[in-house]
């Protein structure tokens, strides 16, 4: 009988993976649920002995069985979009099922864990912090610096908080990766909890994420004997953007409202009930056990640029033809990204803009699309990488909407501790509109004779974009965490590169 | 009433094991009873030794939490960044003619989804690559 793999990631199955399954098994083959490959205009991708077929629709199960279906794409992994990619974090993507131990131990699963017991926390440490490991989250701190401080906290309880919390637009690598290859993720949490002297783990996934939530459980069930006395617990969101941002998780992991705590004191101190906590996203964990492994650190350290080393899974998204899972060292230009990876829009249209690093990343022209991916390169051309995001967007696009959105979106999501964000998001939108509309007259209030200190006299389209600068400067020194921080970098850029859209005739 | 009572104390004792417990009991309670209510909230609070203002602030914090049960069915449709860019927007008009007010169209910020868009969520059940025909014969099986 032919073995029939397809995958059951939430992506496949939202694409009518689970019909294309049963239509296999109806037709007498043997079906096995893998996890994804990421070749998401492939999906749902079938494989036979390493070939494959997509997009399968149930109709196609017959002609793909006996030889006949025009869907062939050849072998897998020859596809230019796989053989050019550089996978550690996603090394089993599309090859395992997802929470088979044995897939997982057959593929060198728990090599990591077993290594970092070996040598011991302070080896461990060192390992970390030799691979130039930053987190992925967004901020790209060392993440072998963050769990040094609280290997050196003092304190009898110490937790590995895993932020799964994954809200920003257009990225999807933390749920494949939880839905793909679970026991990845608690390796890497049982590394961290080794290196630092922590018993417990708490992973904070969004309850947007239905699919993860379950596999996660179970693979957690399943491990517990492979990962004690470190024991790992799955924790669902409530649909709250602003608890991906560290201290709100830990708030919300509290019990508490999400709200956004000062800092400091630092999380690695005092983070979860006040004890010395490491807050590292998915993938930051996730890349563990591959550095912990042998010869893992200097592999991960001789790849990439400058001070951004290793690699990054990039999630191609939004209108983009060959959207998908692109893990690759640092380095690679948004041109090669864009065009030779993702093939432009799927629209066929010209790009007009791409969004990297989610809602609070800048749009980018273009004419900037040599820059490096790299989170030097980008903070230095006003943007950030963020968890790696790109987001692309056709000619259809109008900016100055999407500048309003993003003020809309932190209005909707501020966690209203700090009045920068939650005062500031709601007059951005007002000022986009009258920028828009270029300018506003003076309203009743202002008019009434009694009002002496108000302006009588219409507000010309330069004063607005005036207030507009002051408004963005305020939020993005003044706020406290990164959600009102950041509104400005999709503003801002928006308004620089694509003044038509907001009707000035140049950049002012 | 009193059942109901019992119910939550059930809940919030079958949680008590865990730091930090109120999360997964508002979770728990909003599945089995569709909202948390103001008298689920004064039973939490009594259980948790806190007050009701604190649960009550924890509750409409969060969007997943709703103050009164509502038993229409639910479509959340995404409507961030990745899905405009693939033209959620224009769906939208008709998708609310066809809900009408007999299904609950709601607004998400991303489903993870986003090279597939446009997307929505049915309780669990995801769909990918919507128009508007395929958007509104889901809206219509909801």
């Amino acid at each position: 009988m032919t073995l029939v793999r397809v995958s059951d990631d939430s992506l496949a199955k939202a694409c009518g993976a689970d019909e294309v399954a049963e239509a296999f098994v109806a037709a007498g083959a043997v079906v096995e649920r893998v996890s994804s490959w990421g070749m998401h205009w492939l999906e749902p991708l079938v494989e036979i002995d390493g070939q494959g077929f997509g997009p399968a629709t149930p109709a196609d199960a017959q002609s793909i069985l006996n030889g006949t279906s025009a869907l062939d794409i050849g072998r897998i992994e020859e596809h230019p979009f796989i053989a050019r990619q550089q996978r550690l974090t996603f090394a089993r993507a599309g090859r395992t099922r997802a929470t088979s131990l044995k897939d997982y131990e057959r593929t060198g699963g728990w090599k990591g864990l077993e290594r970092a017991r070996l040598i011991g926390p302070a080896a461990t440490l060192e390992e970390v912090v030799q691979s130039g490991l930053r987190g992925r989250g967004g901020a790209g701190f060392p993440a072998g610096i963050k769990w040094q401080t609280v290997a050196n906290a003092p304190g009898p309880a110490k937790y590995i908080v895993c932020n799964a919390d994954e809200g920003d637009s257009g990225t999807f690598a933390d749920r494949m990766l939880m839905e793909g290859d679970p026991y990845a993720l608690i390796e890497g949490m049982t590394i961290a909890g080794h290196a630092v002297g922590a018993e417990q783990g708490y992973i904070y996934l969004r309850s947007e994420y239905p699919h993860a939530i379950a596999k996660m459980e179970t693979a957690i069930e399943q491990s517990i004997h492979v990962v004690a006395p470190f024991r790992v617990e799955v924790r669902v969101g409530a649909g709250a953007y602003v608890c991906g941002e560290e201290t709100s998780l830990l708030n919300s992991l509290e019990g508490k409202r999400g709200e956004v705590r000062a800092k400091p004191p630092l999380p690695a101190l005092e983070g979860l009930f006040g004890k010395p906590t490491v807050v590292n996203n998915v993938l930051t964990l996730a890349a563990a056990p591959h550095i912990l492994s042998e010869g893992g650190a200097a592999l991960y350290e001789s790849l990439g640029v400058e001070r951004s080393k290793g690699t990054m899974p990039i999630q191609l998204a939004g209108n983009i033809k060959h959207g998908g899972l692109f893990e690759i060292a640092f380095g690679i230009t948004l041109n090669e990204l864009v065009y030779e990876v993702g093939g432009g829009t799927a629209s066929g249209r010209p790009v007009k803009a791409v969004q990297v690093g989610g809602p609070l990343g800048a749009y980018i022209h273009p004419d900037q699309f040599d820059l490096p991916f790299d989170y030097e390169a980008y903070a230095a051309a006003g943007g950030l990488i963020g968890h790696g995001g790109i987001v692309v967007f056709d000619d259809n696009a109008e900016m100055s909407r999407l500048a309003r959105f993003a003020f809309e979106f932190c209005a909707a999501e501020s966690c209203g501790k700090c009045t920068p964000c939650r005062l500031g998001s709601v007059r951005g939108a007002e000022l986009i509109d009258r920028i828009v509309a270029g300018g506003r007259e003076p309203d009743r209030l202002e008019l009434a004779p009694q009002m002496h200190n108000t302006s009588k006299v219409t507000r010309t389209k330069t004063e607005q974009l005036q207030l507009l600068d002051d408004l963005c400067e305020v939020m993005r020194d003044g706020s406290l965490c990164a959600l009102g921080g950041f509104t400005p970098y999709p503003v801002q850029s928006a308004l620089r590169h694509w003044p038509e859209d907001f009707g000035l005739g140049d950049a002012s | 009433m009193r059942r109901q009572d019992e119910r939550l104390r059930e809940i919030c004792s079958e949680h008590a094991y865990r730091e930090g417990a109120l999360l997964p009991i508002l979770h728990q309670v909003q599945q089995e009873f569709g909202c948390v209510s103001e008298d689920a909230e004064r039973v939490i609070a009594n259980c948790l030794n806190l007050s009701r203002a604190e649960v009550h602030g924890v509750v409409s914090f969060y969007h997943d939490f709703r103050s009164q049960a509502d038993d229409r069915p639910e479509v959340q449709i995404c409507r961030a960044e990745a899905c405009k860019a693939r033209g959620v927007e224009a769906l939208i008009a008709g998708a609310e003619k066809t809900a009408g007010s007999r299904v609950r169209l709601s607004t998400v910020y991303c489903l993870g989804l986003c090279s597939v868009g446009p997307n929505a969520r049915i309780g669990d059940d995801m769909q990918s690559r919507l128009n508007s025909a395929r958007l509104a014969e889901l809206i219509e099986r909801a």
